[in-house]
């Protein structure tokens, strides 16, 4: 573990003839991760305890007896390490060939080819050929029960697996059962891994395709994917993904690492509830009552019609929104609800039992599963409604002014929903029945669609990316109530998320506090109010 | 009874009652001097047995040859935390009985041993990992732990000095990686017996990540002879680095197979003519091993030497533990090694890749190669895999499969040769 003490002492080292200087205690894997060099190792994690048993990450270190296990190894002064040299490349190349004496060579129906440790090491530093004429070990597959399937001839008994169940979930599920080149990886029971939502971890970790997701099995190629940073959307917990799509739609989530937030983990629940973002029938056009019909009009034509009628509409604006919009989308409804005369505004989310990861306990599947229950609440909508989502529509249903609904589906509301509206404007992506007793239906994208933030449990604001087209003329929730605005107000229109996002400063002053670029791909934590109001800022 | 495998040329110091059935008994034990050692130690400080033990130049017999007084002064000074001392008693290297002698005809010795050793290293309690298959030596130990509590000399107030150490037995489950100390730690603690990652050594954290000395059986009885006879006594034996005198067990191809204590420096060639009588039928020696299957063979011109870890290594082999493999010139060397190279690969214990892998690789190039399907580029191969297994490992586990290949291979290139499938010369006549 690196040095906790704030005095840290630190060493110099030469790394590939690159001068650096460390913290003590620093495992030269990581100092020559500092200069850009990788170590090609399988065993080691940095989320894990170093067992140092792959042998992969030998290195030469000047004056020591023998070749040096970098992951364990810490720098020392003066250290001069050779992570290229003749000794370290044998080395190496020698364990990717004994690895490969029983690995099969099935990569082209590996799920794992294109992104597998073994198969980058061995094309780029391993023999030509192999030597071995003996035949391979077969053990076959297993299922490990919940999402992962395990393919035993292709393990190269990194134990990486075992140590997260025994070290991060802390339910010893797996083992290495046998001795020798008989080891195997092994569940203990018949459930295996049934009923532990850390699980799927283990499929991130394993170097190699031993381990795979059930739900992407052959599903698509490693190199076929396109990776787009993202924050999962399944809870309030706001893990750092990527959600991984082909031909524009998300084929699979992967955590990406933020020790701030998930470290390099996520729940299955997050990971594997995805289909919802790919799902079809979408609406693709701004749409304007006629009669009892729809009829699709531009943009231009729909936001105009829309700035006239809003401000003929007399009454309060009350509003419905979800906790799956951005803080931008909520923002610019709330901007347009102020100009407009203000009246509450609710939300819906839904609730589940928190799971925590007791090996990384401030990560948790959270109580909340929608994402932005803290940016909603932050921006003045309040929760209503059951841990179902359903109910808590009494104040909008009805109501007689404008009504506005973001992204809430209205799936549970009642037929007459907004019957009564003097402007019932349904902004989202559904054509529910209760939405369809809109005046207006503008077409908005999700947030896979889009570029936005979500301010999670621990009022940290994340950034996400778009990662698939949005259907048709569908636009951010944030341009589309942007434009509104400035057409109630005659103010400017944002032009880009960074400018929708700085808008939100003037509605809560925790938020002009962050600045959009410095959020970067990890984040921000909201500055306190107390802390804003001590350095004399807006309260 | 008398013991059948005795010589003249024998200096019987820890072996001098193996065959005497009244030794194995408390009573009798202590009416031949036991645990006067002890008694003498008690009336010592910690620091002057360390000292004695040092100055006496007692190598650790296990294998390594570690110096046994410099092992204990590695322990820290005595905190809050216990100590430990670990008797390995696994003795599972192929070619070597003498551990198992030694508990089972004076089990009272190393009951004693791990006494002092515990006294001198400031431990409370004393841990004898015993393999597994050594049932009858199990219980006779067991018994000797049961007779000296009974006498007051374990447990509590250790012959009324006031200071308590506890003597436990730990049956193992037969594995041989559980003879590497680190290994046995793991076992002992109930984790699987995988070697652990050093530094930490056991003197810093060993046993339940406690200080710990883990000591061979033949150590401390050894010590407990310097200590109650001083290290100048000791010292007339051996050579100036390899003091004493150590047990050696013969088996193989000569006439008295068996254990015999000789001073440390004794003619090799002496040893396997004289004293273990030559082969039976005084057939040519072809190979031996020196020390146990984990270190290199030699050729029947390369015996002319001393038996002590100097020499041993100057010939390119090592003493090791003392466990002479004799064959005489109808051996089989393919298969010998194919058979050694077969156990390391079973008795691996699979974390590290090299081990894991190459053991069984090479086995199976072997087994080839004996059944005739082999080829010269396999020896090329073979050598090249042993480099690969060579100190790349946790443990010396895989280096201690390429010994026997490497020096094979370098040795009897001939045998391999002959194993080989002949090119056709009718075929080749014909073109």
């Amino acid at each position: 573990m690196a040095d906790q003490n704030p005095t840290v002492d630190t060493v110099n080292c030469t790394i590939d003839g690159i001068e650096i200087t460390v913290p003590k205690g620093t495992r030269i894997i990581d100092a020559a991760a500092r200069v850009g060099v990788d170590v090609p190792h399988y065993c080691y994690h940095p989320g894990l305890s170093s067992p140092a048993q792959c042998r992969m990450c030998l290195v030469e270190v000047e004056k020591a007896p023998k070749l040096v296990p970098s992951c364990t190894a810490t720098v020392a002064e003066g250290n001069v390490i050779h992570t290229q040299s003749e000794k370290s490349l044998q080395a190496r190349n020698g364990v990717l060939e004994f690895y490969l004496v029983n690995h099969p060579l099935d990569c082209p129906v590996c799920d794992q080819a294109g992104e597998c440790k073994l198969q980058d090491y061995t094309s780029a530093e391993g023999r030509p050929m192999g030597r071995s004429q003996e035949a391979k070990r077969v053990l076959g597959r297993d299922d490990f029960g919940g999402d992962v399937l395990f393919y035993a001839d292709r393990c190269v008994m990194c134990t990486r697996c075992v140590r997260f169940m025994r070290e991060v979930a802390q339910d010893e599920r797996l083992a290495v059962v046998q001795r020798g080149h008989r080891n195997v990886i092994d569940t203990f029971f018949d459930e295996g891994l049934d009923g532990n939502i850390w699980a799927d971890n283990i499929v991130d970790l394993c170097p190699v395709g031993a381990l795979v997701s059930k739900d992407f099995l052959h599903k698509a190629r490693a190199w076929d994917l396109d990776r787009v940073p993202s924050v999962c959307p399944n809870c309030s917990q706001g893990c750092n993904v990527r959600l991984e799509t082909r031909d524009n739609e998300v084929m699979r989530i992967k955590p990406r690492t933020n020790e701030a937030v998930n470290s390099h983990w996520m729940c299955d629940y997050g990971r594997l509830n995805y289909a919802w973002i790919n799902r079809g029938g979408r609406i693709e056009a701004p749409l304007v009552r006629d009669g009892d019909r729809f009829v699709p009009v531009s943009w231009s034509e729909a936001l105009t019609r829309l700035v006239e009628r809003i401000g003929a509409t007399p009454g309060e604006a009350r509003a419905v929104v979800s906790p799956f919009a951005a803080n931008e989308d909520l923002g610019a409804l709330r901007r347009v609800l102020d100009a407009h005369g203000s009246g509450g505004g609710v939300f819906r989310a839904e609730r589940g039992e928190e799971v925590v990861l007791p090996g990384f306990p401030t990560l948790a599947l959270r109580e909340d599963r929608s994402p932005n229950t803290a940016g909603a609440e932050l921006l003045g909508f309040t929760r209503e409604g059951d841990a179902a989502a359903h109910g808590g529509l009494e104040s909008a249903a009805g109501h007689t002014g404008v009504l506005f609904v973001l992204g809430d589906e209205l799936a549970d509301a009642p037929a007459d929903f907004g019957a009564a509206a003097g402007l019932f404007v349904y902004v989202g992506h559904f054509l529910s029945p209760a939405a369809r007793n809109a005046h207006v239906v503008l077409p908005a994208t999700t947030f896979a669609e889009m570029e936005g933030s979500f301010t999670n449990v621990q009022r940290r604001v994340q950034r996400f990316w778009p990662a698939v087209q949005a259907p048709g003329m569908a636009r951010p929730a944030w341009q589309i109530l942007g434009v509104l605005h400035a057409g109630m107000t005659g103010g400017e229109v944002p032009g880009t998320p960074a400018d929708a996002f700085a808008a939100l400063g003037g509605l809560r002053a925790e938020f002009a506090g962050l600045d959009w670029a410095d959020l970067g791909t990890e984040g921000r934590p909201l500055p306190e109010p107390r802390a804003l109001a001590e350095a004399g800022g807006p309260a | 009874m008398a013991y059948p495998y005795r010589h003249p040329s024998e200096v019987q110091v820890l072996s001098k009652y193996f065959g005497d059935p009244e030794a194995r008994t408390l009573k009798g034990w202590e009416a031949r001097g036991g645990y006067q050692a002890l008694r003498k130690a008690l009336g010592m400080s910690p620091a002057d047995i360390v000292n004695e033990v040092k100055a006496s130049g007692l190598r650790g017999r296990g294998g390594a040859g570690f110096p046994t007084g410099m092992k204990w002064s590695f322990m820290p000074p005595k905190g809050d935390k216990p100590h430990f001392l670990v008797c390995n008693a696994d003795e599972s290297e192929p070619g070597t009985f003498k551990d198992r002698e030694l508990i089972r005809w004076t089990p009272h010795a190393l009951v004693e041993g791990c006494l002092l050793g515990a006294y001198a290293i400031r431990a409370e309690h004393a841990f004898i990992y015993i393999r597994g298959e050594f049932f009858e030596p199990a219980q006779v130990l067991a018994r000797a732990i049961e007779e000296a509590y009974e006498a007051g000399y374990a447990g509590r107030n250790v012959m009324g000095s006031g200071i308590d150490i506890d003597v436990t037995l730990h049956l193992g489950a037969g594995a041989y990686i559980c003879g590497e100390e680190t290994g046995l730690l793991n076992s002992l603690e109930g984790r699987r017996g995988e070697p652990r990652i050093k530094p930490p050594f056991p003197a810093i954290a060993g046993a339940f990540r406690l200080p710990t000395a883990v000591n061979n059986v033949e150590s401390l009885i050894a010590a407990a002879h310097v200590v109650q006879n001083g290290a100048e006594w000791y010292k007339q034996w051996g050579t100036e680095k390899s003091t004493g005198t150590k047990l050696f067990c013969v088996s193989g191809h000569v006439k008295r197979p068996g254990n015999y204590e000789v001073p440390l420096g004794f003619n090799f060639k002496e040893f396997i003519y004289d004293v273990c009588g030559g082969t039976p039928d005084g057939r040519p020696i072809k190979a031996v091993i020196p020390g146990g299957s984990s270190v290199p063979m030699l050729t029947a011109d390369e015996l002319d030497i001393g038996m002590d870890y100097e020499a041993m290594a100057a010939a390119g082999t090592m003493l090791g533990c003392g466990s002479v493999i004799v064959m005489d010139d109808t051996t089989d060397i393919v298969k010998q090694v194919r058979r050694m190279v077969d156990f390391y690969a079973h008795e691996s214990c699979g974390q590290c890749t090299p081990c894991r892998e190459g053991t069984a690789w090479a086995g199976k190039i072997l087994r080839r190669i004996e059944n005739g399907h082999g080829s010269e580029a396999d020896l090329q191969t073979l050598m090249e895999i042993s480099d690969n297994m060579s100190g790349k490992t946790i443990c010396v586990l895989s280096d201690a499969c390429a010994a026997p290949i490497t020096s094979s291979i370098q040795k009897f290139r001939g045998d391999y040769l002959a194993r080989m499938r002949r090119p056709e010369p009718a075929v080749a006549a014909a073109r």
